[in-house]
């Protein structure tokens, strides 16, 4: 199978909620990450790099900001004549209301699936942060001859509610699932990346909707773990799943360690996203950075250390910006200092103000803020 | 025929820059990279569309592929428009033979039906090796007020200076009454920016003209303007006060680089109400290491910096390793300087690889012989191997090996 064969669905809110504090204003996929992105950019582009050309966001809450950020779809080179991006927000048709759980997008996704003429669906959420080569992916599922495959990462379990820990056997086909087991917090756990043939799909979404099965996990997979060949794909190399405001902050500041960045953004399959052109960063005589990754339009004058800062960010002179995360257009102004801050965009730090988190506890401040 | 447009632009994009030598052998100038991110053609293009011009004609000759395939379909400058846009128009075969593009006015004169097509009042003829800055709309206000034939946007240059320009005297109207065409001794300042609005039908009429002239060189400065200045028509200077520069040699091109750096060159970049458009790049963004000590320099995305980098432009995906040093010096993309090099007063075509201990350039406070100093240029995909050097002033276009000198 190719790409040609394959259409996307992409959740973008299913986990709004474990980022309360960014998703006040926006919904999962547009939360700012890694210096330039936007969380749906990983799957987005990890889609299009194996020549998907036909994908269907699923918008659920705030989705303004993720419609500003996908647009037409021209940086996925996704604006076409011919399939394209398709963005599906709730109330799509009557009968449908707001998604609620992803059985609900599922539902509501109907009149997209039924237009889909691709022989195979994947879905992911856009919580994880990897880079997906979907071309393993389905090379693997064609091997296994598998029913579904779901994408899993291994280590410390991610603090969801509904984090789904597989147990493999020798062969990789998934024999137990569990739902936020208590007894564990480490292991394979899946990250809402799955791969299977559309008419399975469309057949277990009927099947459930006749049952009045509302949870897609523990109906529709864990009921059909021994009809069904369900296997587990390991991701290899860099995979982290978003589960809190510390976990956010966590793996951005796992951006700076060179393997990490080098495992995530490949010449390959580079990671696309929405262009702002603005010009080069600047740094200014006296400006001292170190270990920092940093977007184009940012503007230093102070010292930046340990930190990722967003598109447009102005440190001014004499300021200090330690073990921050700076979202786009941030000002730090004159002799301010911020130490394991989070900021949302367009925060001002007034000059000589001092903001002080913790490693542990990074502080929060909301978009537009003032301080 | 397309909808009527009341001002279209035509930009002359076909040169060769034979002064930038190894730096446009591939490549048209108006697509050499420019001030870390953008390409030279990009300021004239953005200026078109932030003045609301939204149809250019980009005329091309040598060297087209890159250049065309830089400006695709225009949508990154949002010229992808429908009724307009941007076109590139290169020479073509007529049943009275082929032409190549013999000079600047002929370039236009075999566009006529181009031209046409939009009926246009006034067409903006410009040039794809500038870096400024400037709303044509205010020029063409200047041009309708003054119910000129020819306006030309003009710049008071450094007296020392004003010698390699083409030079204008106006009256207190700002009316042009003489030109001088760089003179030895000159005797205004008033410098011609290569920058012109024309009343279509008048330069259609003379475009016409001058091609039956046989005598004429088809050139613009040399011959359309001076036709129409004999033959009384209103010509008009239009003063102009921001950053401009002409980036034709190495020299001026390695400065206006550099001129990005310096705040008081009055070309600022960060504007977001005049934003210059390219094509980005989809590198991840720039990081700099513990080890790196980065001042007063223009870095982009995708950059790896590791040494100390000074007084520089670095274009996107460029490695500078711990232990390496690059000063007042423009790195395009791709290129990648090794452990323990120095690359000083140096412009690096893209894809250079410097290995290390390798040197390249020299300040000019350590040359003994102040002549013998000149920016240095390394042509792209080039290798320098390790502890080779490569001296002020080399065009350097091929390898050098291992402790070579050149």
């Amino acid at each position: 199978m190719t790409g040609k064969d394959i259409a996307g669905i992409i959740y973008s809110s299913n986990y709004d909620s474990c980022l309360t504090e960014s998703t006040a204003v926006r919904t999962m996929g547009s939360v700012p990450f890694g210096g330039r992105y936007r969380l749906v950019d990983f799957m987005l582009s990890g889609m299009v790099n194996c020549g998907i050309s036909k994908v269907g966001v699923a918008l659920g809450n705030n989705y303004r900001s993720l419609m500003d950020h996908i647009g037409t779809g021209r940086p996925w080179d996704l604006s076409r004549k011919r399939d394209g991006i398709y963005l599906l927000p709730p109330y799509n048709f009557s009968g449908v209301g707001d998604y609620g759980s992803k059985m609900g997008v599922l539902k509501g996704l109907l009149d997209f699936l039924n237009h889909t003429q691709e022989e195979y669906i994947l879905m992911t959420d856009c919580n994880a942060v990897c880079n997906l080569d979907v071309e393993k992916l389905g090379a693997f599922h064609e091997a296994k001859g598998a029913d579904i495959t779901l994408a899993y990462a291994e280590g410390a379990l991610p603090q969801l509610s509904d984090v789904t820990v597989l147990t493999l056997d020798g062969d990789s086909r998934v024999t137990d699932m569990e739902i936020a087991p208590k007894n564990a917090d480490a292991g394979a756990y899946a990250v809402n990346i799955m791969f299977m043939k559309k008419s399975l799909l469309l057949r277990l979404i009927f099947d459930a909707s006749a049952h009045g099965q509302e949870d897609f996990e523990r109906d529709v997979l864990m009921k059909n773990l021994q009809k069904l060949g369900i296997y587990g794909y390991k991701i290899p190399g860099f995979c982290r799943v978003i589960d809190s405001l510390q976990g956010y902050y966590d793996i951005n500041m796992e951006l700076l360690d060179k393997d990490n960045r080098d495992a995530l953004f490949t010449d390959e399959r580079p990671v696309f996203t929405r262009v702002r052109d603005d010009m080069p960063t600047v740094y200014g005589i006296g400006s001292d950075v170190k270990n920092s990754l940093i977007a184009d339009g940012c503007i230093i004058d102070g010292v930046v250390v340990n930190s990722v800062l967003f598109r447009g960010v102005h440190v001014a002179k004499g300021a200090v910006v330690e073990n921050s995360i700076l979202m786009q257009e941030t000002f730090i102004g004159e002799d301010a200092a911020v130490n394991c801050v989070i900021t949302d965009k367009d925060v001002v730090i007034r000059p000589k103000k001092t903001i002080s988190g913790a490693e542990n506890y990074p502080v929060y401040i909301g978009k537009g803020k003032v301080i | 025929m397309a909808r009527k447009k009341e001002c279209i632009a035509m930009l002359l994009a076909g040169g060769q820059g034979s002064r930038l030598g190894i730096l446009t052998r591939k490549v048209a100038k108006p697509a050499v990279p420019f001030g870390g991110k953008y390409r030279i053609i990009d300021f004239p293009l953005s200026n078109c569309v932030n003045s609301g011009i939204d149809t250019v004609g980009v005329l091309t000759q040598y060297q087209p592929l890159e250049l065309n395939d830089y400006i695709g379909n225009g949508s990154s400058w949002d010229l992808d428009r429908v009724g307009g846009g941007v076109h590139v128009l290169s020479p073509y075969q007529q049943i009275k033979g082929t032409e190549w593009y013999k000079g600047t006015a002929n370039a236009i004169y075999q566009n006529i039906n181009f031209i046409d097509r939009y009926s246009p009042e006034y067409v903006a003829i410009l040039s794809g090796d500038h870096i400024y800055k400037m709303d044509y709309s205010k020029m063409l206000d200047y041009h309708k007020a003054n119910d000129a034939a020819c306006t030309i946007a003009m710049l008071e240059v450094p007296w020392d200076e004003a010698s390699r320009f083409g030079l204008m005297f106006t009256d207190d109207d700002g009316r042009i009454t003489a030109f001088e065409e760089k003179p030895k001794v000159p005797k205004t300042n008033k410098a011609s920016m290569g920058v012109y609005i024309f009343t279509w039908s008048k330069l259609r009429k003379y475009l016409i003209e001058d091609e039956d002239n046989p005598n004429s060189s088809n050139d613009f400065g040399k011959d359309v303007i001076p036709a129409m200045h004999t033959a009384g028509e209103r010509l008009f200077a239009y003063p102009f006060d921001g950053y401009w520069k002409d980036v034709g040699t190495i020299d001026s091109l390695w400065e206006a680089n550099l001129d990005m750096l310096n705040p008081k060159a009055n070309l600022d970049l960060s504007d977001t109400s005049w934003k210059i458009y390219g094509n980005n790049s989809v590198h991840p963004p720039q990081y700099i290491a513990d080890t790196a000590k980065v001042e007063n320099s223009m870095i982009c995305a995708g950059c790896e910096i590791g040494g100390e980098v000074d007084y520089s432009v670095l274009f996107p995906d460029v490695t500078v390793e711990e232990g390496a040093v690059v000063k007042y010096s423009i790195v395009m993309p791709g290129s990648v300087i090794k452990r323990g090099a120095v690359v000083q007063y140096a412009m690096l075509a893209d894809n250079v690889t410097v290995e290390s201990g390798a040197k390249i350039g020299e300040s000019p406070e350590q040359m003994a012989d102040l002549d013998a100093w000149g920016v240095a240029v390394v042509g792209g995909g080039v290798m320098i191997g390790e502890h080779a050097s490569v001296a002020p002033k080399i065009m350097c276009d091929n390898d050098v090996a291992e402790g070579e000198a050149v």
